[in-house]
């Protein structure tokens, strides 16, 4: 189906309570309406600001398809500009990762320079433009850049169109799961280390974002690699020392009862995390001296209270999830209605032992990396999905499990863990967000 | 106990055919107790354990994937994947200590069924001798595109 574009009442039409259609994942003029609308109107994560440590050090990705440059400008603010030189358009920065020389942004083709707030600092020849009024457009004014911009704590967020809903509005209480990322250093301070791992998934972006707090499916799809390493487990000789990985793996094949009592935390436009109570993260061992180190940097009870909390996937919808229990995130990068790529991003937490960063490490490339069995599964199912979708006589994706008719517009709040509540309220801010409704 | 190059030579197309004919517990039997298939996820990443790697597999990790592709429930497998390394004349690098380290730059494709990827790069393994025969205790795989957006890779380039 087509003719969205111009049809509000035909996309909330997609969207039922317990329901949403198969061409949300499907068509092409849906995926360019999410990338100007949904991906257009809220906050999209860019990069970190530990990515650009130094003064002229710059970062550049994409952001809803459009190039952007992460960088920390002379007066050691992070900023980001749009990757596009004023005069023709050309992308400034190749590199993922540079250093500005001189403090100066140069375009490779024609050489105008900027410095590192975007303006214009030279232009070769610059006589020529005298008295043609190039200095009263925008191709006379410097670099672009969205119109909000937001470091929360390192995590440096964008908003490409100038209205829409402010950042805490837009993140309101899920901006928890940040802090408690951010708090389990010692020091405060997050370091993006360890490397990215960047997998290409064949699949819809929103079928990686739905599987992240889906809780019904580790037991099934990854079986045959947690229930593999399970089974080899417990055929080592008693007293053997579990590994990490062993530890990591073990708990995607516990039963339903687990991953239904670990509950799931609804935020609104969106936003959501499993592991209320607990997670599969609960029973890692403990880490050296880091205990120690947290009570003395923050107390006792503050130190309990941080490291009790557990959560499991946080949603920041629609581009990022984050796992603070192991301090590594998932950036979303959608970019067709069946390519997405995933980055696997993970952290350092300044004044920890070192173990801990083995230990992200280690997971992100057991679940996380294109060559993880338990990435494999996933992808699968993603594939399978986007396959299956294609099947006529059932135009409906089921979102049941635990729906109930007196289930409202305001679903903030705590519900059993493998209930599908966080696709449902991820779908009604899909909903809003495409048809120009504000946010919550 | 002599080892001359032919026989390294030798071990090294071996090795890779045992994985192209997916007879992964004889290549199992290969690795020494405390040996490692390391992919690294940069160029001259320095070690597999404070940086993430695409595979840094101890045995009971290789172990694991291994078992698993015999497990009825590996739904990514139930469309079998296929692969095939072929290889440069292998060269010995080093031999020093009685371990011998042969250097092998290769294509790898694997596929299933309408889909195929093709990799490339070097191959580096660590070999010692075990009672009669030869061990990897380490094989290290250098991607060219290390550092790429890369889709499922399922098998063991």
């Amino acid at each position: 189906m087509s003719g969205y574009r111009h049809d509000p009442a035909a996309i909330r039409a997609l969207v039922r309570p317990d329901a949403v259609h198969r061409d949300v994942y499907r068509s092409q003029e849906l995926f360019d309406l999410e990338m100007e609308r949904l991906w257009r109107d809220t906050w999209i994560y860019v990069g970190h600001d530990s990515q650009v440590p130094n003064p002229g050090d710059y970062y550049s990705t994409e952001i809803a398809r459009q190039p952007v440059i992460l960088l920390r400008d002379d007066q050691n603010e992070v900023r980001v500009l749009m990757n596009r030189c004023a005069h023709k358009g050309a992308r400034l920065v190749s590199a993922t990762h540079g250093h500005c020389e001189n403090k100066l942004l140069r375009c490779p083709y024609h050489g105008w320079t900027y410095r590192l707030d975007g303006s214009i600092r030279t232009i070769p020849m610059k006589a020529g433009y005298e008295g043609t009024g190039l200095a009263d457009t925008q191709n006379g004014r410097g670099i672009a850049s969205p119109p909000a911009v937001v470091n929360y704590r390192g995590f440096v967020f964008a908003r490409l169109n100038p209205q829409g809903p402010g950042f805490e509005e837009y993140f309101g209480g899920s901006l928890t799961s940040i802090d408690n990322l951010v708090d389990r250093s010692p020091e405060g301070r997050l370091e993006v280390a360890g490397g990215v791992l960047r997998y290409m998934h064949d699949s819809n972006w929103k079928m990686f974002i739905e599987n992240l707090n889906d809780t019904m499916h580790p037991m099934v799809a990854h079986e045959s690699a947690a229930g593999t390493a399970k089974k080899l487990w417990a055929g080592k000789p008693e007293g053997t020392p579990k590994p990490m990985a062993i530890e990591q793996f073990l708990p995607f094949v516990n039963g339903y009862s687990f991953f239904d009592q670990m509950g799931v935390h609804i935020y609104e436009n969106g936003h959501s995390y499993t592991g209320v109570n607990f997670s599969i993260h609960s029973n890692y061992a403990a880490v050296g001296e880091y205990e120690t180190l947290m009570e003395q940097a923050y107390g006792a009870q503050r130190a309990r209270a941080i490291l009790g909390e557990v959560r499991h996937n946080t949603v920041y919808y629609p581009s990022l999830t984050i796992k603070g229990a192991i301090q590594a995130i998932r950036v979303v990068r959608p970019l067709a209605p069946d390519r997405t790529l995933i980055e696997s991003w993970t952290f350092r937490l300044a004044g920890a032992p070192a173990q801990l960063l083995r230990r992200t490490v280690l997971y992100s490339r057991l679940i996380n990396a294109p060559t993880s069995v338990v990435g494999h599964d996933d992808q699968h199912c993603y594939r399978a999905i986007q396959e299956g979708l294609a099947a006529e006589g059932n135009d409906w994706v089921s979102l049941h499990r635990n729906y109930s008719a007196g289930e409202g517009a305001q679903l903030a709040g705590n519900y059993n863990g493998t209930s599908e509540i966080s696709m449902r309220a991820q779908f009604r801010a899909w909903q809003r967000f495409m048809t120009g409704e504000p946010a919550r | 106990m002599s080892t001359d190059e032919q026989e390294l030579v030798r071990f090294v197309y071996d090795e890779a055919r045992l994985v192209d004919e997916k007879r992964f517990d004889e290549w199992y039997e290969l690795f020494t107790d405390d040996a490692y298939y390391w992919m690294p996820l940069t160029r001259g990443q320095p070690d597999g354990e404070n940086h993430t790697s695409l595979f840094y597999e101890d045995k009971l990790l290789l172990q694991v994937r291994i078992e698993r592709l015999k497990n009825p429930h590996s739904f990514s497998q139930h469309q079998p994947s296929f692969c095939q390394h072929v290889l440069q004349a292998p060269r010995l690098e080093s031999a020093a200590g009685g371990c011998w380290v042969m250097r092998t730059p290769f294509t790898y494709v694997e596929s299933q069924r309408d889909s195929q990827i093709l990799l490339a790069g070097v191959s580096w393994l660590h070999l010692v001798r075990s009672g009669e025969r030869l061990r990897i205790r380490l094989k290290k795989v250098e991607l060219v595109n290390c550092d790429a957006a890369l889709p499922s890779i399922q098998l063991f380039p």
